[in-house]
C-alpha cells in the first residue's frame, strides 16, 4: 500500500451510528472476482435516496468520511474496506470502530480516526456549516484539524498500525523490507532449483517430451 | 547433535530469513493457482501496482469449477465463466502459464503439479487449496493458503511461516488383499481425529509406505489435511526418481542422474528426533468408508453401522440417515464418484477398472469417472479403461475438481447417497443434503457394481 503521512481533504457528515459492514457493502457484493470496483456497492442500500449525504452536490469528491459510534461492526469482510476506498475515500473519523474493520483498514492504508463523541460533535458542525472546509489529519503526530476554525485534536494510534500508514507496509511491504535478502536468497536458488522457464511455449504445451 | 528430519532439511533450505520475534520468511519454489483462490489476490497487486514477482516459478490451472461435460458445452453458470475468464486475463497480463479447460495439460491442480515433473523433491510449494499437502509425497514441503497469502506471494515469492513440530507416522507391515492407499489414509485420520495432526508437519514412513507407489503416496499425503496437520511428507527413494524420469519438468541424461542425486538427501537422517510418533499395524486395516461427516469416523465396508458413543455421532448418524447396527452391505447407494484430487491417477483408474471390468453398474446408481488431467485421461484411454467403464455404464467425463465440491454442475441432490473417492464428508459438501461415504477407488467400482457399500472381493471373487 501507498505510505499516508499527511491527508488534507473535505469530509461528509454521515453522522449515523451502528454502520456495520453489511450496511457497507451488502452481501451480494461478495460474489465479485474483483478486489476493485465496491465503490459502486458502497452503501448501496442508502444510495437511491437522492438526499442520502453522499448524493449532496456540496459534497461530492470528499474523501473523508466521518461517522458516528461503532462504524464498521459486524462481518469480518475486507470488502468493507475496499468498497470506501474504491469509493474515493482515505480516512473515517469516528467516535469508535468495529475491531476487524479497524484492524483491516491498517492493511489497506485506510485512516481511521478516533476522537471523542463530543469532538465529533464539533467536527460534523463544521463541515455542515462550512461543506468545502479542509479536514487535516496528520498520521505522524496524530493530529486532526480544521485550520481554518482554528480547530485542533489529538487523536491515539497503536505505534504498529502508525508505522504502516507512514512506510506504506502492509504484510507484502513487512516481507519487503527483507527485499536484499530476498533477492540473494533467490540469485542462489535459481542455480540450485530452476525455474519453470523454458519448460512450456506460449501456449502452455511442454517443451519436453514426456513418457 | 542429532540428525534432521526431512521436513528440517526443506525447511532449513528455505530460510530466507528469521527476524527476532517475527515468522520466518521462507522461499516458494513454486506457487500454483486456480480460478477460485486468486482473482483478488490479483486485484490487490493491481490495486497496489505490484508486479507478479516470479511468474515462471508461478503455475496455473483451471479446475475448481470447469464442467465436466464435453468441451462442446459451454459454461452455463456466469459467476464460474466470469472465474475462469478472469483467471486467463490474469495469467496473461503477469506472464504466467495458465492450462485452461481443455487444453493438454489441464487438471486438478495436484494432479498436474506432479505428472508434468514440476512438483519435485526439496521443493517448498503453495496454492490456494488445502489439499496441496499432496505434493508432499515428493519430500517436499507443501501447504494451502489463502487470498492474501496468495497475493503475498505472486509479490514477494515467499511466505512468512511460525515453524510446525514434527510427527512421524509408522505404518509397518503387510497390507492385507484388498486394502489401498485411501484405506491407509483412513486409518491414519481415524487413529489421529480430525485434529490430531493441529500444528504438525507429518512424514509417513515404515514398509507399507516405502512398497506404496507414487500415486498411493500421494493419496496419503493429500489427506493429511482431514487429520489437521499442515502437510504430510514422504522421503524420496527409487520410486520418486524412477516416477520422474523423463517427465516434461525434469532435466534428461546426465543432469537428471545430478539431480537425482540431491534429490535422494531429502529423507530423514538415521537419528533424526521427531516431536511425536504415531505407529500403525498395516494387518489391522482393511477396505474402510466413513459413515459420518467428519473424515475420522471410519468403518470397515464388512462391518456395521457403529453405535454413536457422543452427540457428534448422533447428528451425524441422523444426517446420514443411516441407523446403528445396520450392516454397510445393506446400505444402497444412488451415486458413485470416482475423482478428486486424492483419487483421480492412472492408478486409481486402473484399480477401480480391474474390479468393474465384465460387469454393469446396478440398476439405478449413477456412476462417474473425472479423471485427474487430461493427460490421466488420454493415458487411461490408450490402456482401454474408458471403453470398460462405458461398456459398465459409467460415465466418462473431462478433468477437473467436479463432484469433490460441487461447484460445477456436478452435486449430489437432497438426501442422495454417494459412494465416492474424494477427501471430504462434510455436510452439504457435495451438494445441499447429499450423503457422502469417503472410499478407495476399488470399493467404489465394487459398490457400483452391486449398487450398495461392497469390497473388491465380493465383486471379483
Ligand atoms: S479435487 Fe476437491 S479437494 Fe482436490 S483441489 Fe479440487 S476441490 Fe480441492
Amino acid at each position: 500500500m501507498n505510505p499516508v503521512q499527511i491527508i488534507e481533504a473535505r469530509g461528509v457528515p454521515l453522522d449515523r451510528s451502528d454502520v456495520d459492514t453489511d450496511q457497507i457493502i451488502p452481501s451480494e457484493w461478495l460474489k465479485r472476482v474483483e478486489r476493485t470496483g465496491f465503490g459502486r456497492g458502497l452503501f448501496s442500500e442508502w444510495r437511491d435516496d437522492p438526499s442520502f449525504v453522499l448524493n449532496q452536490a456540496d459534497y461530492q469528491g470528499a474523501e473523508i468520511l466521518i461517522g458516528g459510534a461503532r462504524f464498521g461492526t459486524g462481518s469480518s469482510r475486507e470488502h468493507a474496506v475496499w468498497a470506501l476506498l474504491d469509493y474515493g475515500f482515505r480516512a473515517v473519523v469516528a467516535s469508535s470502530f468495529g475491531d476487524i474493520f479497524k484492524n483491516n483498514s491498517s492493511k489497506q492504508g485506510l485512516v481511521t480516526v478516533e476522537i471523542d463523541d463530543d469532538d465529533l460533535q464539533e467536527l460534523l458542525a463544521l463541515v455542515r456549516a462550512h461543506p468545502r472546509t479542509l479536514i487535516t489529519i496528520d498520521v505522524a503526530t496524530g493530529i486532526i484539524e480544521v485550520a481554518e476554525a482554528g480547530w485542533q485534536r489529538t487523536f491515539v494510534m497503536s505505534p504498529m498500525t502508525r508505522e504502516r500508514l507512514l512506510n506504506g507496509w502492509d504484510d507484502i511491504g513487512l516481507t519487503m523490507r527483507h527485499e536484499d535478502e530476498i533477492s540473494i536468497f533467490e540469485t542462489r536458488r535459481d542455480v540450485e532449483r530452476p525455474s519453470l522457464r523454458g519448460l512450456f511455449d506460449d501456449q502452455g504445451r511442454a517443451l519436453q517430451s514426456s513418457h | 547433535m542429532s540428525g534432521r528430519t526431512l521436513f528440517e532439511k526443506v525447511w532449513d533450505d528455505h530460510v530466507v530469513t528469521s527476524p527476532e520475534g517475527e515468522a520466518t520468511i521462507l522461499y516458494v519454489d513454486l506457487h500454483l493457482i486456480h480460478e477460485v483462490t486468486s482473482p483478488q489476490a490479483f486485484d490487490g497487486l493491481r490495486l497496489h501496482g505490484r508486479p507478479v514477482r516470479r511468474p515462471d516459478r508461478t503455475l496455473a490451472t483451471a479446475d475448481h469449477n470447469v464442467p465436466t461435460e464435453p468441451l462442446s458445452v459451454p459454461v452455463l453458470d456466469p459467476v464460474s465463466k466470469r472465474q475462469l475468464e478472469v483467471l486467463e486475463e490474469n495469467c496473461a497480463e503477469f506472464g504466467i502459464t495458465l492450462f485452461p479447460r481443455g487444453h493438454e495439460n489441464q487438471g486438478i491442480v495436484h494432479v498436474i503439479g506432479p505428472e508434468l515433473g514440476v512438483t519435485q523433491p526439496g521443493m517448498v510449494i503453495v496454492c490456494g487449496d488445502s489439499h496441496t499437502s499432496t505434493h508432499g509425497a515428493f519430500g517436499s514441503l507443501a501447504f494451502g493458503i489463502g487470498t492474501s497469502e496468495v497475493e503475498h506471494v505472486l509479490a514477494t515469492q515467499t511466505i512468512p511461516q511460525q515453524r510446525p513440530r514434527t510427527m512421524a507416522v509408522n505404518i509397518d507391515g503387510e497390507l492385507p488383499v484388498g486394502v489401498e492407499a485411501k484405506d491407509v489414509a483412513l486409518a491414519i485420520i481415524r487413529q489421529l481425529g480430525t485434529g490430531g495432526g493441529a500444528g504438525y508437519v507429518i512424514e509417513y514412513r515404515g514398509s507399507v509406505i516405502r512398497r506404496l507407489s507414487m500415486e498411493g503416496r500421494m493419496t496419503i499425503c493429500n489427506m493429511s489435511i482431514e487429520a489437521g496437520a499442515r502437510a504430510g511428507m514422504v522421503a524420496v527413494d527409487d520410486t520418486t526418481i524412477e516416477y520422474l524420469r523423463g517427465r516434461p519438468g525434469v532435466p534428461s541424461g546426465a543432469a537428471f542422474e545430478d539431480a537425482a542425486d540431491l534429490w535422494r538427501t531429502y529423507r530423514s537422517d538415521n537419528d533424526a528426533v521427531f516431536d511425536q510418533e504415531v505407529t500403525i499395524d498395516a494387518a489391522t486395516l482393511s477396505p474402510f468408508l466413513t459413515w459420518g461427516t467428519n473424515p475420522a469416523q471410519v468403518a470397515p465396508v464388512t462391518g456395521i453401522v457403529p453405535h454413536p458413543v457422543d452427540d457428534a455421532d448422533r447428528r451425524s448418524l441422523e444426517y446420514m440417515g443411516l441407523a446403528a447396527g445396520v450392516a454397510f452391505r445393506d446400505v444402497p447407494v444412488d451415486v458413485v464418484f470416482i475423482g478428486s484430487c486424492t483419487n483421480s491417477r492412472i492408478e486409481d483408474l486402473r484399480s477401480a477398472a480391474t474390479v468393474v471390468a465384465g460387469h454393469r453398474v446396478a440398476e439405478g446408481v449413477r456412476a462417474l469417472v473425472v479423471p485427474g488431467s487430461h493427460r490421466v485421461k488420454a493415458t487411461a484411454e490408450r490402456e482401454g479403461l474408458d471403453a470398460i467403464f462405458l461398456a459398465a455404464g459409467f460415465e466418462w467425463r473431462e478433468p477437473g475438481c467436479s463432484m469433490c465440491l460441487g461447484m460445477n454442475p456436478d452435486q449430489l441432490e437432497p438426501g442422495q447417497r454417494s459412494a465416492s473417492t474424494s477427501n471430504r464428508n462434510f455436510e452439504g459438501r457435495q451438494g445441499r443434503g447429499g450423503r457422502t461415504h469417503l472410499v478407495s477407488p476399488a470399493v467404489a467400482a465394487a459398490t457400483a457394481i452391486l449398487g450398495r457399500f461392497a469390497t473388491p472381493a465380493e465383486v471379483t471373487a
